[in-house]
This record gives structure tokens, sequence and C-alpha cells, in this order.
């Protein structure tokens, strides 16, 4: 009974979403610029600072374990193979994502959370104006963009912390470094990384924007939903990482 | 549909979960009048509400705005009457991240094509009659409550609605915002002509606004009429009502023993 409430409520959340967001701009209905403008600033843009700091970190960290056992073999310029290619196919996205549900997630879960409690959502639509796509359209297009983009950010920095450790702690010599790096990277590195983020993007939005219009009553309920979107969106994001490296392992 | 009908509601029954909040009731609201919506806490007032303006769906039964059921309409069809309805919730229920500015100019934006300086004139204008002038680039939550209301009848009243709907429109003010907000409802009555639908259970502001009244009580139509016809009636609990008295005891002691005692 509540498993298959929940499955037509989300399954009716996504068929409107994609509505709102595919259909309907072809019939004269455009997405709102500005509020996706809006929210590309807040969840994009203000998240950069945190990204780059955990991105960095995690660069060294990388470096430091992968020097652990590499250098018993004498290899240890493949520290800039192993930091370039786990951080662009798998830790870059993941991380990002991470980051994201809990800042942007969990606030677009608050955010339509106290909207449905103080009425303002039923004012919306009593206005006329659908709340799925006046609220959840331009978040939706915010993070389908945003995420991909902080994913390149978090790309850069990541190999950045691998190739600050190699050249200090590690005495590689930079331009064998950058030069490994570059060799070992392709192109289908990035790209599947930023296929996941794109769809991690998915993902968040729809529950954060799920869990805020399951609020029906007061604040106490909008803390436990706004916690409930970070658990969920961690757990999809993980679900959604598994789905595309088996494909991608398979298929490219 | 009688011409001077503006909605009427016919075998309305309605369901929360399996729990029937109203229970098959008709009645119909005049033209160009304020009618009441009376009754207790609890009655089902605020979800007719809901069903009049289309936000819930009814289990069974009919509600005609303009001799269109709205009842069997789609979205679509709903958003095009909902322009012709202004609803003025419990809370006001302003957008906390617009501006009053803004958020009276929302609706004229998203169904007109106005120019921005039209539509900032419009908003002038519908601030100006329930007296914000000046609070224009203020935030909802720098107001206090009744100012929020009055903002909040300004955006309902943003695309000159045929029909405006008051949720308890004095519930949380003190008696003279209350009263204040009483006369700014008598004054759009007059001056625009709208129909007025007011849901609520103060007393004194009954007397003072209502020219038609439909009493509510645990989901059946107890009373429907003009005000004098209320004030007239000798329905017991009519009278309870009015004269502000506590529901009888039903229960004798024993009774009372056996339902602590949980038998």
């Amino acid at each position: 009974m509540l498993l298959s409430k929940t499955v037509h409520d989300v399954a009716r959340l996504i068929n409107e979403t994609f509505h709102w967001s595919c259909i309907a701009p072809l019939k004269g209905k455009p997405v709102r610029i500005k509020a996706t403008v809006t929210e590309m600033v807040r969840t994009g843009y203000n998240s950069i600072p945190i990204v780059s700091v955990i991105s960095f970190f995690v660069g060294i960290i990388l470096a430091l374990q992968a020097a652990y056992q590499l250098k018993r073999f004498g290899a240890l310029i493949y520290v800039a193979n192993l930091v370039g290619v786990s951080i662009t196919r798998e830790l870059g996205p993941i991380l990002t994502a991470i980051i994201v549900s809990g800042r942007s997630g969990s606030a677009f879960a608050a955010e339509i959370g106290s909207m449905k409690a103080a009425e303002e959502i039923d004012a919306l639509t009593s206005m006329g104006i659908n709340p799925i796509r006046f609220l959840v359209v331009p978040k939706l297009f915010a993070l389908m963009i945003m995420l991909p983009a902080l994913t390149v950010v978090s790309d850069f920095i990541g190999i950045f912390g691998g190739f600050a450790l190699s050249v200090t702690l590690l005495e590689l010599h930079p331009q064998s470094y950058i030069q490994q790096t570059l060799d070992a990277l392709l192109v289908k590195d990035i790209m599947t990384g930023l296929i996941k983020a794109w769809a991690f993007g998915i993902g968040i939005t729809i529950v954060g924007a799920y869990q805020g219009f399951q609020v029906r009553g007061g604040a106490e309920e909008v803390g436990q939903r706004t916690t409930a979107s970070v658990v969920a969106s961690i757990f999809l994001v993980i679900v959604f990482d598994l789905f595309f490296t088996t494909l991608f392992y398979y298929f490219t | 549909m009688k011409a001077d009908t503006a909605i009427e509601v016919r075998n309305l029954v309605t369901h929360y979960g399996d729990r029937a909040i109203l229970k098959d009731i008709s009645f119909s609201i005049p033209k160009g009048k304020t009618t009441v919506i009376l009754g207790g806490s609890g009655c089902g007032k605020s979800t007719l509400l809901k069903h009049l303006i289309g936000l819930l769906k009814p289990t069974s039964g009919n509600i005609f705005i303009n001799d269109r059921d709205i009842a069997l309409m789609d979205e679509t069809a709903l958003n095009d009457m909902r322009k012709k309805i202004g609803i003025l919730f419990q809370g006001a229920a302003l957008l906390n991240s617009l501006t009053i500015a803004e958020n009276v100019a929302l609706p004229i934006r998203e169904h007109t094509k106005l120019e921005k300086s039209t539509v900032d004139i419009m908003v002038r204008m519908k601030l100006d009659l329930v007296n914000l002038s000046g609070f224009e680039h203020f935030y909802p939550a720098q107001l206090s409550g009744g100012m929020k209301k009055r903002a909040g009848i300004a955006r309902a009243m943003a695309l000159d609605p045929e029909i405006l709907y008051f949720d308890e429109p004095s519930a949380g003010l003190d008696p003279v915002t209350a009263a204040g907000l009483d006369e700014l409802i008598i004054k759009l009555r007059d001056v625009f002509r709208m129909t007025i639908v007011v849901v609520t259970h103060e007393l004194p502001s009954v007397f003072m606004i209502a020219d038609h009244v439909i009493m509510l009580d645990a989901g059946n139509v107890l009373f429907s009429g003009p005000l004098a016809e209320l004030t007239a009636s000798d329905h017991p609990k009519i009278r309870r009502f009015l004269e502000r008295k506590a529901e009888e005891e039903s229960e004798n002691p024993e009774d009372y023993l056996k339902i602590i005692a949980g038998e």
C-alpha cells in the first residue's frame, strides 16, 4: 500500500516534470530562464569553494594511497594514471553529487516543504500557476547544467591535488607527471564521468522535490523530509553510479 | 442554474482517506453578494473551499461555476477558470522569497503579456486599494499579520476576478484589525460587485459582512439562506452556535467510566 503509493507519487512527479521541461516549452509555455539562472548560481556557483577544497584533499589522499602500493614496485610515476583515471571516471562525479545532495537536494526539500506547509503551493495552484513548472523545472535545468560543470571543476582540482603531492612529497618531475596524466586520460573517461553527473543531477532534483511535496503538516515534518531527502539522494546517486559504471564497463 | 447564482454545489461528497468530510451537500451561492460559510472547527469548511477552487477533487457530486462543472474539468480548463477566482488563504500564503510587489505582479506576469510598466501601475493600484501603498519593496516576513492578509487580498484581486474567496480572514488578528478587514470586504463587494465567499467562525464578522449564510455541521448543511433568517431560526444547534453555548454533555457518568476503562 505504502510502496505502491510512493511509486505512484514519484511516477507522477517524474511525468509532470518531464511534461513541463520538455513538452510544454514546445507549446509556448517556456521554462523560466531567470529562475533557472538564480538556481544555477545557488546550486552551482556557490558550491565551487567546497567542491574545490574537498576535491583537492581527495586528490592528495588518492596520490598517497597509490604511492603506498606503487613505490614497492618502483612505479611511482603511475600515481598520475591512477589519480587521473579514478578522479575523472569515478570520484569527481560522485564527490560533487554527494556535496550537491547535501547542499541543494536538502535545500529543495526544505524550500518546497515549507511552501507546502504555509499553503504557498496551494496559492500557486489557485493562481493557475503549476508548482512543478514554477519550482521544480528551474531546479532541474540548473542541476542538469551545473552538476557536470562542477564535475569538471572537481576533475581539474582533484588532479591538481594529486599533482601537488606528487611533485613535492613524492619528488616526481612536474613535466613527466603532466605528460603521464595526459597519456593516461581518454576522452571517454571524462565523458562517462560527465554523463553520470548529469544523471545524478536529475536524481537529486526529483528526490528533493518529491520529499518537499510530501510534507503534509508543519515545520517538524519539513525537517524530517529534508533529512530523508539527503539520505535518499545519496543512496540514489550510488545506485545510479553502479548502473552507469556497469553500463560503461561493457559498452565503451 | 438560475441567473443570479454564481456557484452551485450539488450532492457533493468528499473523503479524507476513508473518513467522510462532506456528506452529500447541496447549496447555491448568489452572485454579487457576500456569502459566509459558517460552522464549528472541523466541520469541513476549509475542505469545501478547497473544492470550490479545484485544489481537491470530490469523491462524487458537481460544482458549477458559471454553468461549468469544475469537478469534471482537466487542468488546463481549471487554470482558465482559476483566473476568474481569487483566494485569500488563512496565513495569506504570500511567497516569502518575493517582495510584496512581486507577489501581486506574479499572476499578472504569468497570465498576461503586459509590459513591465503597465504591470507596475496595476500592482500599485491593487496595493493602494488595500492601503498598502509604500510597502512594495517589503518582504512578507517584514509585515504584520493584518498587512500580510491585505497584501494577500491585493494578490487575489490582481486579475480582477469575478469571485473572491476568503479562508478565515480574521484568524489570528486582533479585533480592530479584523474589523478593518471586514470593512475592506464590504468595500470590495459594493465597489466591484464581486461575489464574495467567506469561510469563518467569527460571529461579529458574520453579522457585519454576511448577506447570505450557509451553516455546516459535521459535513451536512444545517442552514442556507439570508442572514435575517439565520438570526430568526430556532433550530437548537443554530441557537447554540449564535449564543456561544458549549455542546451538551451526551454521556452519563457510567458511560464515561466505560470509555476511560477502554471497554
